[in-house]
């Protein structure tokens, strides 16, 4: 005898012979086919994706940014608070030292000179934006691009830096309330 | 020999010894943390006040409390001592408001400082500390200077701890370096910015519990918790050449003396460890060092972080304890 199923929803396989409408299959094709008709007539599931853009939640994780603070001044320092929060070990950087003058351009007397996220390694988990100290790295809405390269993965600041005339939202992210504002 | 008591533990010393000395010989979660006081300088301790404890009963032979916490860097035991430090509500609040007062100048750049992660200040600061600061006062700031070309003092993390001034007092009768002004103008500095000229001036930077000394060799180039630690030597004229190399990949970033679990240099032959600044600022390549086996690490320690350890190896360390 065998074990009594706990979920109870074993289904025992019957192997009766067929009759002979099912032996000429036609019946069954023509009703699958008669479901495949019917859905031409029911509202469209998908989206016509680069025109159309479908509304992300406040908190999606995308493509990350690094932002600037209100004088345009680089947050980032490169504590490197993020790569060791990183489960997938994207990020690396290289830290430099601000020299004379450059005070307009980062915040602290360390920036980060290399800053790069392996997009094929990330995860999107945010723990890097958990860890940040400094408000630099947030998660945002957008959606990394798809290359034909892997290369073409590795983003530099040149494309995670915001550029000040096209500072990137960060508002909706900020629900904790320690942060401040843009 | 005399018998002292410290939280629960009992412990025979030589008369005279002090109370931290004693709890360091016992180990583990009874010994108080010290930010001033170096064992291996003559001198050291009794600032910082971190290392208050309790004293539950004076002597056997009087046996009344002390009304007041003591330094227990500086405070010879007696016998039939009964010291408090982890068991003490008093010492714990005691601690937290001097970790409080040292954090009153400190600018809390962690993020910039090469210090962080191994940063005695952090660690207080992270047990006894609380999230937010009750000072509105402006804190004293500093410009950051060069002592010598290899040494860079950030005079705004300093907590005037006087170990540096210990050590260029070892080092030299004609030191250049010290502590000017009093009070709330204290700051340590040379003598208008004279470069220290000595060969060991270097270890200031691995006496100094924060990071108002560090090394300019290695100024920004990492994190320590991204480094390999590693136990090296090298055929050195002028110290015993035993020291820490802390690799990335096969690269040598920066080298240090190597350190017991209070911070302190370790003894190599019979003498402190110190170590010159040949070895420290000059030897980055491997091939000067001939490479013993990694550095045992705490692993509370965030340094010990990325070092993936075997099963085996975790299940080491825990019964090992925290050594």
């Amino acid at each position: 005898m065998t074990m009594q199923s706990l979920s109870n929803r074993k289904k025992v396989v019957s192997k009766k012979e067929m009759t002979f409408m099912e032996r000429i299959y036609l019946p069954a094709i023509f009703g699958g086919m008669w479901i495949t008709f019917k859905h031409l007539f029911r509202k469209n599931n998908t989206l016509k994706y680069p025109e159309e853009t479908r509304e992300f939640a406040p908190v999606y994780r995308g493509q990350h940014v690094l932002k600037r603070d209100e004088e345009g001044r680089e947050n980032c320092t490169a504590c490197g608070l993020c790569a060791v929060a990183c489960p997938a070990e994207a990020i690396t950087m290289v830290a430099g030292e601000r020299e004379r003058g450059e005070e307009n351009l980062y915040r602290e007397e360390k920036y980060a000179e290399v800053y790069e996220i392996n997009m094929l390694r990330c995860i999107f988990c945010g723990l890097c934006e958990e860890a940040c100290p400094k408000e630099a790295i947030f998660l945002t809405d957008r959606i990394v691009p798809s290359n034909f390269e892997r290369d073409g993965f590795v983003y530099g600041k040149d494309k995670l830096v915001e550029s000040m005339d096209d500072r990137i939202d960060i508002t909706k992210r900020q629900h904790t309330g320690k942060r401040g504002v843009i | 020999m005399v018998k002292v008591t410290i939280d629960d533990v009992q412990i025979e010393v030589e008369p005279g010894t002090t109370i931290l000395s004693a709890a360091r010989q016992i180990g583990g979660d009874v010994v108080p943390p010290a930010m001033c006081y170096y064992s291996k300088l003559p001198g050291t301790g009794g600032k910082c006040r971190t290392c208050l404890v309790e004293v539950a009963q004076g002597s056997e032979k009087d046996p009344r409390p002390m009304p007041k916490l003591v330094a227990s860097c500086s405070t010879p035991v007696m016998d039939g001592m009964v010291v408090k430090n982890k068991t003490s509500e008093r010492v714990h609040d005691n601690r937290g408001g001097v970790v409080e007062f040292l954090l009153i100048n400190h600018p809390l750049d962690c993020p910039v400082c090469d210090q962080a992660g191994e940063c005695h200040l952090q660690d207080l600061g992270y047990e006894h500390g609380s999230a937010k600061t009750r000072y509105e006062e402006e804190r004293r700031k500093f410009d950051p200077i060069d002592i010598g070309n290899k040494i860079k003092l950030h005079m705004n993390r300093c907590i005037l701890c006087y170990r540096c001034v210990h050590v260029a007092n070892q080092l030299t009768d004609k030191r250049v370096h010290g502590v000017l002004h009093r009070g709330e103008h204290a700051e340590i500095s040379t003598y208008i910015e004279n470069a220290i000229e000595n060969d060991f001036s270097g270890n200031m930077i691995d006496v100094c519990p924060v990071g108002a000394l560090t090394d300019k060799t290695f100024r920004f180039k990492s994190r320590v918790w991204f480094l390999k630690p590693m136990d090296a030597s090298c055929s050195c004229t002028k110290c015993s050449g035993k020291a820490v190399v802390w690799m990335f990949g096969n690269e040598i970033y920066r080298v240090t003396a190597r350190k017991d679990a209070y911070g302190e240099v370790e003894d190599q032959d019979g003498k402190a460890g110190w170590i010159c600044n040949d070895c420290r600022f000059d030897r980055k390549d491997v091939s000067n060092w001939t490479i013993e086996g990694p550095r045992k690490i705490n692993r509370h320690s965030v340094i010990s972080q990325g070092q993936y350890l075997s099963p085996r190896d975790t299940q080491k360390q825990l019964t090992d304890g925290n050594k």
